[in-house]
Parts: structure tokens; C-alpha cells; sequence
């Protein structure tokens, strides 16, 4: 019998399964992966891990292996602007770490993260397979007994469903979504620029939609470009010259020359949130729970709470003696994140129809807006260790850098 | 012999439970207030134990080689839970059905606990004896708690431990634990608890010391219905644990 098993080898079900292993070796933990062996290495995105995030794969042992990818984001500039504007003004600057030498946030390639993640997975003994999922599951009481895609059954007592937005074992465990489409899509890519951008991030409220550059190793950066669903793939599918100037129009010409380095790919926008987190021998975590809108770079953070949420659910029930897989146990991991999910995923839904659009009234209201909070400094800190994730209380303790 | 002797067990009490026995491991039903409260109460004896028996709470199986005695087990959600962290649990409860229940839940979660449909006395006549004697919500189902107490005391092993969990006979108790828990939120059976059986805790504590044990730590636990959940609390007016020790033979 399989103490837990994990149906996705991302960064969210490879950190799952390490923080439970590392703190319950005993446990017996498996990770199944849809993809072929090698597939994680073609990633060519990177992701903004929070100081919350970063804490977390500290204890876990993966950030050593991340650190050298990793770019810290030591500045962060936020502007209201229409595309070609001239001058952009400047409504939000953030500056500085959450505490001494420990940025708000960095860049890590994913290839980095996931890479660190595997070796900690095989160093603790967590089995990854491959090719392999769940087609079907069916709750017997005492054990969840896991058909795989191989044809052969297991049996575990905690199923944990980190597959994605699109979530198959979702469904199957008949847990209903509240979504909707926002009619854009995200523009993913990397850029090489002349000029270091010297750890600046920014952030254009355009309005199709937010324009981000994120600092990546040496004079490049990661671009998150918001565009109505149908400009988005045109541009994607565009030649590289027509698609650079485009990007030129946004991003301005102050890192001098723009080349696109990496894959263009367009991913539409949606907010999908699970109805429940949990059911009796069951959980979702990362995507499968929520998928929200990139507008404030928190998805995959959220996926991060997620982790050190159900592990340390998981692993104090164990020491309790408790069933793992017991509805009662897993509603504590519901508690827990199901607020601060539907928070995050309200404000960044809010966020998102306040600054995507060109209405006269509005923009001078959410300048206004943004204007005050660059001028209370209290507020600012505020708002930059929310974004970090280090502000709330009653926080996992993996994210304050503690182990379970 | 049974007819003749004092016996603790209280036929109607055993009748109301043995009823509702198929709903004990279900987290919703009728035992649903016992599965919230037992997060707290096994943190605070496995805390208790860990450290009276120089153990580390964070070990995988903080109480092997501990032979435990769950009195008044039920269908067994405090010995499963004994037993996975490593005791060796004898599950002792008056009702056949309630021991089936929990002898079948056992064998399908794969936990050893050697259940018994079997009274305290019975057991302390046979002459057995534990490290821990587990008395966890059941002092205010018996016929009589000054003989149950003493009679389970026998049990506990010199430099053993008996734990008791139960309600505090107060106003504010009849008001919670019986008004507020049986007839306002519905979370038990109305008829649960009847005022008069609840117990003070002189009442536990009295029949202990002349047992020979000495009760050396105390604590309320308390419903906070905003976290939605039990803390230990310094309030022993309504919910209550307390433990006692035999102090090792000289």
C-alpha cells in the first residue's frame, strides 16, 4: 500500500511529495508523471518565486541547485501607460528586500526548479515514473484503490492531484469548478537585451492588458505580455522581426536592442477555481485547485502554499496517529488555503478588469489609487510582504523557512 | 461472579452507544464532535507521554514498547491512533457491537489493537497492568466513579500514567457541553450527557490519591467556533483533561 501518491511530476506534486518524505521518511511516497522521461527539460519558461517560495525549497534542500539560476528581482517598477506612450510615468516603485540580503522575489528558470526538485526526490527515495497516470479511482474505505494508465492497480491511502489546470483526476473525483475566460492570453517568452537590466522588474497596465519584463541571468529577461486572445496568437505566430517591434513599442528602447531568444508561446487567461480542495482520500493542489490570472505573478506561489499547507497536514496527522486520507484531516488543509485562494483569485480578477481598459474615469481613479500607495510607505511594505508571502500570520512553517 | 460484585458499567449508557455504533468512524455522523476533538486530545497525550517516558513527539513511533489500555474505547478512535504511533493498545468497551465495529475497522485500516468486550474490573482482576491507562471521555458514562477510577489505578504500572478526559459539572458546562452541543448546535444525540454524571474534578482527582497516584498535570480544552476548532485551554469548566502518575516503587 502506497502512503500517498502524487498524479503530477511539476514543481507543485515533486514538492508535495518531497516536503512529506523529508519529514515522514517512513512514509511510502510516489510520484506519477503523464510526460515522458526527459519532456521537464524542454521547459523554456521561468518562473517569479517569492521569499516565502524560496524558504520553502530551502528546507527542502532543492534551493542550493536553484541559486546559481536564480535572479533576484531587486527592484520593481509599476506604470499606468498606453502602448507608445513616450514617457510611461512611474506610479509604484519597490525597492529592497523583505529582510536583509533576501529579495521579495527572484527569476528561476523552471528546467532549474524542477531539476533541483528530482534530485531531492531521488536522493529521499521517491520513486518518479513516468508515462504514468491515474485512468480511474475509486474510494474503498480504508485505501483508494488507483487504476493506472498501465492497466494495473494500486492501492493508496491519500491520492494527491497536482495535474494541472486542466485537471483530469478533478473531474473524476466529480469536484466542480467556478471559471470563466478573460479573452486574453499571455504571451511567454525570453528576451536578450544590450543593456543589464540591473534586477528591475517591470509592469505596464496597457490596456489589452498587463506587460511585464522579469530579469533573468546575464542581459536577458522573461516576458509576460497580455494581449486579447486572437492578437496574442497572431503575434505568436507573427515572424520574429514583426513580433519584435511590436515588443519595442511596449518595452521602450532603454536596454537598448530586443532580440527574442527563447520559444513564442500564447496561453489564454482564465480564473478557474476548485469548488473543494479535498475529498474523503483525496486532494488537489497547485493548478488543479486554482488557476488565476498572471496579472500579479502569484500562480505559482499559491501552488507553493498549497505544498507546505497539505504537507504539513499530511505529516502532523501521522505523528498524531490520525488517518491521512480522512476527510476530517484534509479539511484543515482546506481551511487553510481555500480563503487565501479565492482572495488572491478575486484580486487579481479585480486587478485585471480595473487596469485593462482605456476609460478615462477609471484610469484616473486607479492612478490615484496607485499614487497613494507610493506615497505611504507603511502601506508599500505592506503590499511587498504580501506579495512575498512573509506577511501572513499563521503562515505553514515551511514557508517561514522552518521545518515540518 | 458479575451479580455479586460492584459493578461500573451502566446498562442504559452502553445500550445508547452500542445504537449509534455503525456511525463511529463516519467524520460526519453522529460522532462527528469526537473526531474534531481528537487532533488535540492525542497531541496531548502523545506530548504527555513523550516526555514522562523521555521519547521524542516527532519520532514516526513516539509510543512503541508502551502496552496502553483505551478503557471505554468505542469503535476505536483513540486506540487506532494509539496503536499507529507505536503502542501496543488493548481496546477495552462493555458493548459487543461496539467491539465489532472497531475490530473490523482495524483489520481494514491494517492497525494491530487487541480489542475486548470486556469491563475495567474484569481486566483488573485477570491481573493486567500498562504503561498508560487511558480514560478518555468515559467517567461520565459509568455507574460508579470513585470504584471505576480506583479500579482502573490498579492497572497502572508503577511510573505509569492514567489519563482522564471528561466534563466539569458547572453551570457554564450545562449550558455548552448539553444545551449549547445537544439541543442548539446539534452536533450529539440529545440524552448524550445528562448533567447529573458529569464529574468535578476533586471527584477524579480524590479517588486517584487514595489509589496511590498523584495528579501532576491539568488543563481545559476549549471549542473556539472561529478557528473552528479544540485548544488547550487554562478553562476547566466545561471540557477537561487531567494525568496522573504511580510514582516508580522505591
Amino acid at each position: 500500500m502506497i502512503d500517498v501518491l502524487v498524479i503530477g511530476g511539476g514543481y507543485v506534486g515533486l514538492s508535495v511529495a518531497v516536503a512529506v518524505k523529508q519529514a515522514a521518511p517512513h512514509l511510502s511516497v510516489e510520484v506519477y508523471e503523464a510526460a515522458p522521461e526527459d519532456a521537464w527539460k524542454r521547459d523554456n519558461r521561468a518562473s517569479a518565486i517569492i521569499a516565502a517560495a524560496s524558504r520553502l525549497l530551502t528546507v527542502l534542500g532543492a534551493w542550493a541547485d536553484i541559486a546559481p539560476e536564480a535572479e533576484p528581482i531587486r527592484r520593481m517598477v509599476v506604470t499606468d501607460s498606453r502602448v507608445g506612450d513616450p514617457v510611461r510615468p512611474v506610479f509604484l516603485t519597490f525597492d529592497g528586500d523583505v529582510q536583509e540580503g533576501q529579495p521579495f522575489a527572484h527569476m528561476v528558470p523552471n528546467v532549474a526548479m524542477v531539476g533541483a526538485l528530482r534530485s531531492v526526490a531521488e536522493r529521499l527515495g521517491v520513486p518518479v515514473h513516468h508515462r504514468m497516470t491515474a485512468s480511474g479511482f475509486v474510494n474503498e474505505g480504508a485505501s483508494m484503490r488507483v487504476t493506472r494508465s498501465d492497466g494495473e492497480d494500486v492501492r493508496t491511502r491519500l491520492l494527491v492531484a497536482c495535474d494541472g489546470v486542466r485537471s483530469k483526476l478533478r473531474d473524476m473525483a466529480g469536484i466542480k469548478t467556478v471559471r470563466w475566460d478573460y479573452g486574453q492570453s499571455g504571451i511567454v517568452t525570453t528576451v536578450e537585451h544590450e543593456r543589464p537590466h540591473e534586477g528591475t522588474a517591470e509592469e505596464h497596465f496597457l490596456p489589452a492588458g498587463p506587460f511585464a519584463t522579469l530579469p533573468l541571468k546575464g542581459n536577458r529577461s522573461s516576458l509576460v505580455w497580455t494581449e486579447r486572445t486572437e492578437d496574442a496568437n497572431r503575434l505568436v505566430e507573427s515572424d520574429d522581426l514583426i513580433f519584435e517591434d511590436e515588443l519595442e513599442r511596449r518595452f521602450g528602447q532603454k536596454l537598448g536592442r530586443l532580440k527574442v531568444v527563447g520559444d513564442k508561446r500564447a496561453f489564454p487567461l482564465g480564473l478557474t477555481l476548485a469548488r473543494d480542495f479535498v475529498a474523503p482520500r483525496f486532494a488537489l493542489a497547485g493548478d488543479a485547485a486554482h488557476g488565476i490570472h498572471p496579472i500579479s505573478g502569484q500562480g505559482l506561489n499559491l501552488g507553493f502554499k498549497d505544498v507546505a499547507a497539505l504537507a504539513e497536514t499530511i505529516v502532523e496527522a501521522d505523528r498524531l496517529g490520525l488517518d491521512i486520507g480522512a476527510l476530517n484531516v484534509l479539511e484543515r488543509y482546506q481551511a487553510w488555503r481555500r480563503f487565501d485562494t479565492f482572495r488572491m483569485g478575486v484580486t487579481t480578477d479585480v486587478l485585471n478588469r480595473l487596469f485593462s481598459n482605456d476609460i478615462g474615469p477609471i484610469r484616473i481613479a486607479r492612478d490615484f489609487g496607485l499614487g497613494l500607495v507610493e506615497r505611504m510607505p507603511k502601506l508599500k511594505s505592506y503590499f511587498i510582504g504580501e506579495a512575498a508571502g512573509v506577511a501572513a500570520k499563521g503562515n505553514p512553517r515551511l514557508l517561514n523557512g522552518e521545518s515540518i | 461472579m458479575a451479580e455479586t460484585a460492584r459493578s461500573t458499567i451502566d446498562q442504559s449508557e452502553v445500550d445508547r452507544f452500542s445504537a449509534m455504533a455503525a456511525e463511529w468512524w463516519d467524520p460526519t455522523g453522529k460522532f462527528k464532535p469526537l473526531h474534531k476533538f481528537n487532533p488535540v486530545r492525542l497531541a496531548y497525550l502523545r506530548d504527555t507521554i513523550a516526555s514522562e517516558f523521555g521519547r521524542d513527539s516527532r519520532d514516526a513511533r513516539p509510543l512503541t514498547g508502551l502496552r496502553v489500555l483505551d478503557i471505554g474505547c468505542g469503535g476505536g478512535l483513540l486506540s487506532e491512533p494509539v496503536a499507529r504511533m507505536g503502542a501496543e493498545v488493548v481496546g477495552a468497551d462493555p458493548s459487543e457491537r461496539n467491539i465489532g465495529i472497531a475490530s473490523t475497522h482495524a483489520r481494514e485500516s491494517g492497525v494491530a489493537v487487541d480489542y475486548r468486550a470486556v469491563t475495567a474490573e474484569a481486566l483488573a482482576d485477570a491481573g493486567e497492568t500498562f504503561d498508560v491507562v487511558l480514560n478518555m471521555e468515559v467517567v461520565e458514562h459509568v455507574a460508579d466513579v470513585e470504584f471505576f477510577l480506583s479500579t482502573c489505578a490498579k492497572m497502572v504500572r508503577p511510573g505509569g500514567l492514567m489519563f482522564v478526559a471528561t466534563i466539569n459539572r458547572t453551570m457554564k458546562a450545562m449550558a455548552l457541553a448539553i444545551v449549547g452541543a445537544e439541543y442548539v448546535l446539534r452536533w450529539l444525540p440529545k440524552g448524550t450527557h445528562q448533567y447529573e454524571k458529569l464529574v468535578r474534578p476533586e471527584e477524579i482527582e480524590n479517588p486517584l490519591s487514595a489509589a496511590g497516584m498523584q495528579v501532576f498535570a491539568r488543563t481545559g480544552v476549549f471549542f473556539n467556533p472561529l478557528a473552528n476548532q479544540w485548544n488547550l485551554s487554562k478553562d476547566m469548566d466545561v471540557n477537561y483533561m487531567m494525568v496522573a502518575r504511580r510514582p516508580k516503587a522505591e
